[in-house]
């Protein structure tokens, strides 16, 4: 039996119990057994994943629609999400934000959720809006440069350093959700902990 | 795999990774050669202000030679797609190969906790640290609702992969194994099988991992594995008590060939290797071969890989000339048992 992947003969067969249609089992040839187990042996491998999302655009758009998510593409990086759909990756953090609506319904097919529970950094300037924000206010700035109109640019100059400085405001209302958020688990805390007796 | 901690007759080891990616930079596939470089940069300036670059090595993979870096490889320190790609990547090892920090992997960061035998929680533990003292320093991509972002949305949220490998011969031996997976897999849990030539040849090692990372907190998705495991350890060991009971002098012949094959063959592939191994690694288990120790037998299926055996040698080796080298070892390293027997 001949590998897969290549001409090689494949030494390794390897079973995939992960498929919702039951077990499925790849032939190998040493060198691409190990790619495909390397890592921590979880890597979706990304052609399984590009024919999962061919599978479900298909069911849940008409191929018009299919074109027009396909030339979408993100403002930070550049790539459409055809591009995605071809190599499983994206291209940069801001494409959760680009192509929410076609990613959304794969996140669910995923991993049956859409909302994040778990760990929180302590530091959240990280958020893709933020770099984006930044990036457009960056833009603006050179833009307000070329044409010599220094105010503007200067407001913008500011603008941008009080936003790179204070790392939970000034950008979005994101960071009062935070602080109430906070407080509450502190209070949490404060009444779990049992009465010294 | 150093053969002890909880459990360790099954279980080989527990693995926790996270996938973390830095908010300044676009993903790995859009990275240029300079920004690849200032990740590794920034991710290196930032290890050197905290306590853990006193005990850690950072290692620039790119300057690494084939060897070294399939030696890492062979060793779960770095990973397939960090050996094979190429522009600035690094990794930052623990001296004593408890854990290990991929540079410019799929994402920016990948950072993983290893552990012998059955110990989620304390290496989710060190793992959460880990991440803290890296947080403190560096940017992560993160939003409120989605958690971590990840290049591939497979990892988003947590970003995290709890897996534990398992050696379940006697499941395998009394072909059951796929009827205790397909239990499994409906509660969400992937199995990974690692199966050779016709029957079943690489080791009966199987991988216990969870398929999502999104909707769950880190400790939920180590639950999650952990609750599998001890159940598996029980049918396997129900299987083995079977076997012992049933049909031990079959079983009993049948690891003493897989260990005579080891002692005297004059070539052998990793894969045979590994395939004897895994029976000799059974019979030590159940007593049917007193005189070989598990660390031992452990050490062997990490020694006799390609990369291993040619550093030991101390050059590089043709796939015959490493066949004709891992016999020797093995040999040299099972023979006490030969010695006794003819003593
Ligand atoms: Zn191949
Ligand atoms: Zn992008």
């Amino acid at each position: 039996m001949k590998c897969q992947h290549c001409e090689k003969p494949a030494t390794f067969h390897i079973t995939e119990l992960t498929e919702p249609s039951g077990p499925t089992v790849l032939h190998l040839c040493e060198e691409h057994a190990r790619t495909f187990l390397s890592a921590d042996g979880t890597a979706t491998p990304a052609s399984a994943l590009a024919s999962l999302l061919a599978k479900q655009l298909k069911m849940e758009k008409v191929a018009e629609d299919l074109a027009i998510s396909d030339k979408k593409t993100c403002p930070i990086c550049g790539i459409s999400f055809a591009d995605f759909r071809k190599g499983g990756r994206l291209g940069c953090a801001y494409d959760y934000v680009a192509f929410e609506d076609e990613l959304e319904p794969l996140l669910v097919n995923i991993h049956g959720a859409l909302a994040h529970t778990g760990k929180v950094p302590t530091n959240q300037s990280g958020s893709p809006e933020r770099q984006h924000r930044l990036m457009q206010l960056k833009s603006e700035m050179k833009e307000a440069i070329t044409r010599e109109d220094y105010e503007t640019a200067s407001r913008l100059r500011d603008k941008i350093s009080s936003i790179e400085s204070d790392d939970e405001s000034s950008w979005t209302d994101d960071a009062l959700d935070e602080d109430v958020d906070d407080e509450d688990e502190e209070d949490d805390t404060f009444q779990a902990e049992p009465p010294i007796v | 795999m150093r053969g002890h901690g909880p459990e360790s007759d099954i279980v080989m080891s527990s693995r926790i990774r996270l996938a973390r990616n830095l908010a300044e930079f676009p993903f790995i596939r859009k990275c240029t050669p300079k920004d690849r470089t200032a990740v590794a940069t920034a991710v290196h300036r930032a290890l050197d202000s905290l306590p853990l670059s006193a005990d850690t090595e950072y290692v620039d993979v790119a300057k690494l030679g084939d060897l070294d870096r399939q030696f890492l490889m062979e060793r779960q320190l770095i990973s397939h797609e960090l050996n094979e790609s190429q522009g600035a990547r690094a990794v930052i090892l623990d001296p004593k190969e408890r854990f290990s920090i991929m540079v410019n992997e799929e994402d920016h960061l990948r950072l993983q906790v290893m552990q012998s035998g059955l110990d989620l929680e304390s290496a989710w533990k060190r793992m959460d640290q880990l991440d803290d003292q890296l947080e403190s320093k560096l940017t992560y991509a993160f939003t409120k609702r989605l958690g971590y972002l990840t290049a591939c949305p497979t990892n988003v949220g947590t970003g995290l992969r709890v897996s534990v490998m398992l050696h379940l011969p006697a499941l395998v031996t009394t072909k059951q194994i796929d009827k205790v997976f397909r239990a499994l897999n409906k509660i969400n849990v992937a199995v990974r099988g690692l199966f050779g030539e016709g029957s079943q040849f690489m080791g009966d090692f199987y991988q216990i991992s969870n398929q999502t990372t999104l909707g769950k907190s880190e400790l939920g998705l180590v639950a999650k594995v952990q609750e599998v495991v001890p159940r598996l350890i029980e049918y396997e060991r129900r299987a083995r008590d079977f076997l012992v009971s049933e049909s031990r002098q079959d079983l009993h012949d049948n690891v003493s060939r897989a260990l005579g094959i080891l002692c005297t063959a004059k070539k052998i592939s990793s894969e045979e290797t590994m395939h004897y191994l895994s029976k000799v690694r059974m019979g030590v288990n159940l007593g049917l071969i007193e005189d070989v120790k598990i660390p031992t037998v452990n050490k062997l299926f990490i020694h006799t890989q390609p990369a291993h055996l040619q550093k030991l040698c101390g050059r590089k080796l043709s796939v015959t000339d490493r066949n004709i080298e891992r016999a020797n070892y093995l040999q040299l390293h099972l023979s006490k048992r030969s010695e006794n027997e003819k003593n």
